[in-house]
């Protein structure tokens, strides 16, 4: 089984994640930026972070035979912080750079002006980059987060079919869906999803442009629950390939509209069907 | 070795070697410009393509390469060199270490990025701090840069000039004789190379 963990926050797991990553079947994840649990009090402390995620993260995943790519940008919590907003006027610098495959994560904590802002001029980052972008779905009041979310997708110059709206659940995957964007679940202990009731919505709604990632962070979460989530799905009677494309496939095609996922040609199967997408179509 | 453009055509792509080709015209107009160039919150070109040559390039070790000469042909200032080293992702982190001995940097300028990237964890970027530019480390940083090699896996012979600097050297001897005393009272393996550098160190003493 391989495993494309889309959304994960390494910054906050021990080296012996990355080893029961590899041993798990993970070979490529993504790294969003995000809050820390300690608020920032200036931009450089987001732009060091960022130093982090672009080279001491994929240094210590590379030695695990793990691809890191990472998505940058203000996350929504601390975009209603007057000394972080700031950062936003030095993104374009980051954008720009090899290993970032999207904005994000952006959207909604509490639906504040200030959210609804920076989440516009992200989404205009993210067209203006070319580069897809990674939405966070708010933990409180979540179905009128996610409506809200959508109306901002659909207003920004950034195509629908461009923005992947992340920790979906039951009360919100069937609007997302209808809406055209990419879909992801966060399988997450007490939280969010458990790897049962993301079968049952697999089982509904089809395996098309799904995503399942751990969301692992410095919370009581586990960095190994995308391979609970195959394991769920082939007792269900889903077959090995619906998994691979849910936990590989479907990674890869929505992070790879970046042109800038580069997986090592040596990994199985990397090239899907000859297609070298993963290198920037070339 | 700075690998030149004639060079880097021979391994690049139809598309890739386009892309250089504007780079590289790109990298002239800035060095021409010189401190006229675009200021503010203006991102030069040649930066955007400094930081897009692993993607365009498809190849690792050609990107790199092409970054080290898009630095020499850009020839930016000393704090345009430090801004980008350390805001740099790995592969730029390296790019500026490699490229450090072609820019027009003096000791003081160029010292503190290769003390930076000793400092580090990253094996990549120690094995490019040890290259050329080392030789402007005094004696005793660089003998902590030969015995963070060793600790850390970098092979001694990624040190530039290692035969010559460290032949008859009595300090590096002994710090190399400790550190392989204190892997054997611990019952772990001492690296290898040590045996080598160390035995460099005994000649002409």
């Amino acid at each position: 089984m391989r495993i494309f963990d889309p959304h994960i926050h390494m910054t906050s797991r021990t080296t012996d994640d990355y080893q029961a990553m590899h041993a798990a079947g993970v070979r490529a994840l993504v790294e969003p930026a995000f809050w820390l649990g300690q608020p920032r009090t200036a931009p450089e402390s987001f732009l060091d972070y960022f130093d982090s995620l672009l080279g001491w993260e994929p240094f210590r995943a590379a030695q695990y035979g793990i691809a890191h790519h990472c998505t940058l940008a203000l996350n929504p919590k601390e975009a209603n912080d007057p000394r972080c907003t700031p950062v936003l006027e030095e993104l374009p610098r980051y954008l720009v750079k090899d290993g970032v495959v999207a904005v994000g994560e952006i959207g909604y904590d509490s639906m504040t002006p200030a959210e609804d802002t920076a989440l516009a001029a992200q989404l205009d980052l993210a067209a203006g980059h070319s580069l897809p972008a990674l939405v966070h779905t708010p933990h409180r009041d979540k179905l009128a987060g996610l409506r809200r979310t959508l109306d901002v997708v659909a207003e920004s110059r950034l195509p629908v079919d461009r923005v992947l709206v992340d920790h979906l659940n039951e009360t919100t995957v069937k609007e997302a869906r209808e809406s055209g964007c990419w879909l992801g679940f966060s399988v997450y202990p007490d939280t969010k999803m458990d790897e049962h009731r993301m079968v049952a919505v697999l089982r509904e709604y089809g395996p098309e442009r799904v995503l399942v990632n751990s969301a692992a962070d410095w919370g009581n979460s586990d960095p190994l629950t995308t391979r609970k989530v195959g394991e769920a799905m082939l007792a269900a009677g889903f077959s090995e390939d619906d998994v691979d494309r849910v936990l590989w496939r479907n990674p890869v095609a929505f992070f790879g509209l970046s042109g800038r996922l580069a997986l090592d040609p040596a990994m199985p199967e990397a090239l899907h069907e000859g297609n070298s997408i993963l290198r920037g179509g070339e | 070795m700075l690998t030149t453009h004639e060079e880097l055509r021979t391994c690049l792509s139809t598309k890739a070697n386009a892309w250089l080709d504007s780079a590289l015209a790109d990298a002239d107009d800035a060095a021409r410009q010189g401190p006229n160039g675009p200021s503010g919150r203006d991102i030069p070109r040649w930066e955007l393509r400094f930081a897009a040559a692993g993607r365009e390039c498809g190849d690792p070790q050609a990107a790199q390469a092409v970054r080290v000469l898009l630095l020499h042909t850009a020839r930016p200032n000393p704090a345009d060199v430090a801004r980008l080293y350390a805001r740099g992702t790995g592969d730029e982190r390296r790019a500026v270490v490699a490229a450090l001995p072609y820019l027009p940097l003096t000791p003081a300028e160029g010292v503190p990025l290769i003390e930076d990237a000793l400092r580090s964890n990253d094996v990549r970027l120690i094995a490019a701090a040890v290259g050329p530019y080392a030789a402007v480390l005094d004696a005793h940083a660089w003998r902590h840069a030969v015995l963070k090699c060793l600790f850390t896996g970098v092979p001694p012979a990624a040190v530039a000039g290692l035969a010559d600097r460290a032949l008859g050297d009595a300090e590096l001897g002994r710090m190399l004789r400790d550190f392989a005393a204190e892997r054997t009272a611990a019952g772990r393996p001492v690296p290898d190379g040590l045996t080598h550098v160390l035995a460099l160190t005994a000649k002409g003493a």
